[in-house]
């Protein structure tokens, strides 16, 4: 049984590691190819919301150079990725952002963009939902929830309303219609608890937001809250660190360490340097093997040891968790 | 916190199966298979839950049924209204064994 560094028993409860609950030792490495490569091009963001795992804001400096987005795209190439997930922070905000698109899309890989709707409606990056028609980029929205109080209370007053209006615009454009121009959106918990089922969501979703709103989409994901970054604070600063943990521990599904996200995808940070996921470039827990992901994309195998730790069992909880959703429904 | 009931306490629920434990083996598949998906939906059950929590003021069904709503997408607004359906039936209720109260009144007085 590996061992669990120190630091990993004092920063969290006492539960077990998480790579001693592992059932397959196979299981522990990527695939031998990957088919996602999912960019954070920088923290900066217009919202501060209260799960944000890398704590993204207005005020952040992290910003990804066009040097190393390019890099990304030089990979998406040599290593035939499927899928190009674009985060931030809001990625709409990186000043390469246009360029990165239309480059993404000469080069025919499927993009994602994760974005958080209210920076469509700010100055200077209206003209951005055409491009995504354009483009046919795939949009993955946040909306914590489908109504008003408890996605503003996680995302900040008059965040919601906004967010209807960008949908809608969306739907005007194709999205949500059009085969190619698909729209999904993402709840996260709004605080300590597990997210319910994904399909019975979706649901409620799909029936609200077109009775109230008049709005359509494809799917929708759930996603487990991360004990890592701003929601990390927050179950710090409420006391409950403790229970999530022992929630996430209790509810752990060993067959869903085989759908983790991170057995077929690189995560790059916005200085090029590569890790497994996104949480744990939140916590600058870097990928085993190549440093950079211009050095991974001339690498003879993309096989790797994962880098596990103890927040890996919010992605095993319940119906498994990933950036794409519940990974065993 | 100091407070009459332990929530400490909750996560020994099934202590109570030590002397009793064909009792409590026979209540525990009971209550779970109550609470499976069936004609009601699981979301809806923890709703019906998380209000008669409220009815018999049981503090530690309280603590389970909101947590279980929160983790069936029940927000907190479905929550509150669910607490005031027990509300509004317990108050009923009440109201409703006035009208013995009316009879034997309309009895006593000439």
């Amino acid at each position: 049984m590996p061992a669990c560094t120190e630091t990993e028993i004092n920063a969290v409860p006492p539960i077990p590691c998480f790579e001693s609950k592992i059932p397959n030792e196979e299981w522990a490495y990527t695939y031998d190819t990957v088919r996602t490569l999912q960019m954070n091009v920088g923290r900066l963001c217009n919202l501060s919301c209260k799960h944000c795992h890398v704590s993204c804001g207005p005020d952040r400096k992290e910003i990804m150079p066009r040097e190393v987005a390019a890099d990304c795209l030089r990979a998406v190439i040599s290593r035939n990725i499927q899928t190009l997930d674009i985060t931030g922070g809001a990625p709409e905000m990186n000043p390469n952002f246009r360029w990165l698109l239309e480059n993404a899309a000469k080069t025919g890989v499927n993009t994602i963009v994760r974005t958080n709707l209210v920076i469509l409606d700010t100055e200077g990056f209206r003209d951005i939902p055409e491009l995504y028609a354009k483009y046919g980029v795939e949009v993955v929205c946040s909306l914590p929830y489908y109504t008003k109080r408890d996605n503003d209370r996680q995302r900040g007053g008059g965040v919601f309303d906004k967010s209807v209006t960008l949908l809608r615009r969306l739907n005007e454009l194709g999205y949500g219609k059009d085969e190619k121009l698909r729209l999904n959106l993402v709840y996260n918990p709004g605080g300590a608890f597990l997210p319910p089922s994904q399909s019975a969501l979706e649901r409620d979703y799909k029936a609200r937001l077109m009775e109230d709103h008049g709005i359509v989409f494809n799917s929708l994901y759930t996603i487990t809250n991360n004990p890592v970054g701003r929601f990390r604070e927050f179950l710090d600063r409420s006391g409950n660190l403790c229970g999530y943990m022992e929630r996430l521990y209790n509810s752990f599904n060993p067959g869903a360490v085989e759908k983790m996200m991170c057995r077929d995808q690189i995560s790059v940070d916005w200085q090029g340097y590569i890790y497994d996921c996104d949480f744990n470039q939140a916590l600058g827990l870097r990928a085993e093997g190549p440093a950079t992901i211009g050095e991974w994309a001339e690498a003879k195998s993309v096989r790797r040891r994962i880098r596990f730790g103890s927040h890996c069992y919010a992605c095993t909880a319940g119906s498994g968790s990933s950036c794409g959703g519940a990974t065993k429904q | 916190m100091e407070t009459y009931y332990d929530p400490n306490d909750l996560p020994k629920f099934s202590s109570i199966g030590e002397e009793a434990p064909e009792l409590w083996e026979k209540f525990s598949e009971y209550y779970g298979a109550v609470f499976a998906g069936g004609a009601l939906t699981a979301r809806e059950k923890a709703l019906i839950a998380l209000a008669v929590a409220h009815a018999v003021q049981c503090p530690y069904c309280i603590d389970a049924y909101t947590q279980a709503c929160l983790e069936q997408g029940a927000g907190g607004e479905q929550m509150t209204e669910a607490v005031h359906v027990a509300a509004a039936i317990r108050g009923g209720a009440t109201l409703v064994h006035g009208v013995q109260m009316k009879k034997i009144l309309e009895k006593l007085e000439m």
